[in-house]
């Protein structure tokens, strides 16, 4: 795309996304951090988890602030306004992820005596979810689609593995009941992981809309996919 | 595009010579009836001349040639019976510059009725000029003062009498180039919420080079560049994501 003719507002541009790259970053870290400690009951890990949800906090505020007055100031358009608009959302999306990773780490502060019995499951859960973090970052930091609609594909998988996970959690609690509390435990990682990779895939919709102009949201990945090579209208 | 929407003026394959110079190079447009169409590209890339085109003002300039059609409701504006002063009681045009005759308020609103024979003076004609002025917004401004002169008013007063004396004669379709560029903001809100209204009973083009203007108050927009048309679609595609990257580029300004 040829340089703005107002460079201050191409400048704005640029900073914009790259702190949305630097929140993305510190959530993607957070997230991994967070199953760091839960898997090698590491509670410094998880304390600097708690601690470091501030930064990304102060990003959400920062963000919000540039946007809010990009909207007032520049009277963006286009390419410019889907930007804007993906930011706005993407911002909240990542803040979430922030705190359901604050949320996994404090979980393990709470039950540092009864630790994870079993986490292969959950091991691999949060691989994938990681994965889509990551897929949805690339796929905003270089408008890259195919990055975008894998994630949003992966997120079956992730859906899928987190019921099986549930229920094999259950039947554990149900044989053994010295295995509650470690369930329990279990029950809330796994919950947080899906929603942060339920999150993810709003963030990969929302940079489809930023480089398509199509609101993907609401349907499925073919459908998606679809709109996307152009096959179908959307409306 | 729903099957309800119906073309007002359908124009195909119009280009325009001034001597030499091809200014367009083949415009294909439908201008879709109860719309405010916008007219938004660079200076100089043929929006005036094109707009002038859709009801003859460029017949009269030596050495301009036109070919092509240009159909209201279907009829040849351009087809040799077509009697040019009648065509501009269909289809009216304000000007960037306020224009009012130098006249009273009122005989700037009753002049062309009665000189087309629409209606006698009296209470007949009365009614025209408050309607008219009601319909630009204005009556309430000037209707203690109709025998003072048009050019007494404000800008904004001004080209909003220049829209009732375009109403007066029952257009089809206004056409209004830049008519804001010599207004202030609050003028041209006013002149804005007008063409907002007016297009429930009359068919709107403007030519804009404010594009936040054709943003607020247009419902479709065509970019024009170096007498081409590159784009043309509803208002919100077109600012939210235009398909030509020539369109993106100039309405977020990374143009030239
Ligand atoms: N009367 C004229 N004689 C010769 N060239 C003209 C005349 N009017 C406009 N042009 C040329 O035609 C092109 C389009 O002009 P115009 O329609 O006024 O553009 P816009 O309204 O988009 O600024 C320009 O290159 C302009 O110089
Ligand atoms: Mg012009």
């Amino acid at each position: 795309m040829p340089e703005h003719t107002l460079k201050r507002f191409e400048d704005e541009l640029t900073s914009l996304k790259e702190k949305i790259l630097a929140m993305g970053g510190l959530v993607e870290k957070a997230v991994r951090r967070s199953m760091k400690s839960v898997l090698q009951v590491d509670t410094s890990k998880a304390q600097k988890v708690i601690d470091r949800d501030r930064a990304i906090n102060a990003l959400e505020v920062e963000i919000d602030e540039m946007t809010r007055s990009m909207l007032a100031l520049r009277q963006p358009a286009a390419g410019d306004l889907r930007l804007i608009i993906a930011t706005i959302k993407i911002v909240t999306d990542l803040e979430r992820s922030g705190d359901l990773a604050e949320g996994i780490a404090e979980a393990v502060l709470q039950s540092e005596e009864n630790p994870l019995t079993h986490t292969s499951t959950i091991e691999t859960l949060a691989d994938l979810v990681i994965r889509q973090v990551k897929d949805a970052l690339d796929a905003f930091a270089r408008s890259d689609l195919d990055a975008a609609l894998k994630c949003i594909e992966r997120d079956k998988k992730v859906n899928k593995l987190y019921k099986a996970m549930q229920r094999e959690n259950l039947t554990y609690m149900l044989e053994d009941p010295r295995q509650i509390t470690a369930g329990l435990l279990a029950s809330t990682i796994g919950k947080n992981l899906e929603r942060i990779g339920d999150h993810a895939v709003n963030i990969a919709e929302m940079v489809i809309y930023m480089v398509k102009g199509h609101d993907v949201r609401h349907v499925d990945h073919k459908t998606a996919a679809a709109i996307l090579s152009g096959e179908l209208d959307e409306d | 595009m729903a099957t309800d929407m119906k073309n007002k003026l359908t124009i195909r394959g119009l280009k325009l010579w001034y001597g030499d110079f091809e200014a367009l190079h083949g415009i294909d447009l439908d201008i879709l009836a109860g719309k405010v169409t916008a007219f938004i590209g660079p200076s100089g890339c043929g929006k005036s001349t094109f707009l002038r085109c859709l009801n003859r003002m460029n017949d009269r300039i030596a050495g301009c040639r036109v070919e092509g059609d240009v159909l209201l409701e279907g009829n040849d504006i351009y087809a040799p019976d077509v009697d040019v002063v009648q065509l501009r009681t269909h289809i009216g045009m304000v000007f960037q510059k306020p224009n009012p005759f130098p006249k009273s308020i009122y005989e700037n609103i009753a002049y062309a009725p009665r000189i087309h024979g629409m209606v006698q003076d009296g209470p007949d004609m009365d009614e025209l000029v408050e309607t008219a002025l009601r319909k630009a917004s204005i009556w309430d401004e000037v209707k203690d003062k109709l025998q003072q002169p048009g050019t007494a008013l404000s800008g904004g007063q001004q080209q909003r009498l220049c829209i009732a004396r375009t109403i007066a004669v029952q257009p089809d379709v206004i056409l209004m180039d830049e008519p804001c560029s010599a207004l202030d903001p609050i003028a041209t809100a006013k002149i804005e919420e007008l063409m907002d209204e007016l297009k429930q009973e009359y068919t709107i083009v403007i030519v804009t080079h404010n594009m936040q203007q054709a943003a607020r108050a247009s419902d479709y927009t065509a970019y024009f560049y170096l007498g081409d048309l590159i784009e043309y679609g509803e208002t919100s595609q077109i600012f939210t994501a235009p398909s030509n990257q020539r369109t993106e580029d100039y309405i977020t300004g990374r143009f030239g």
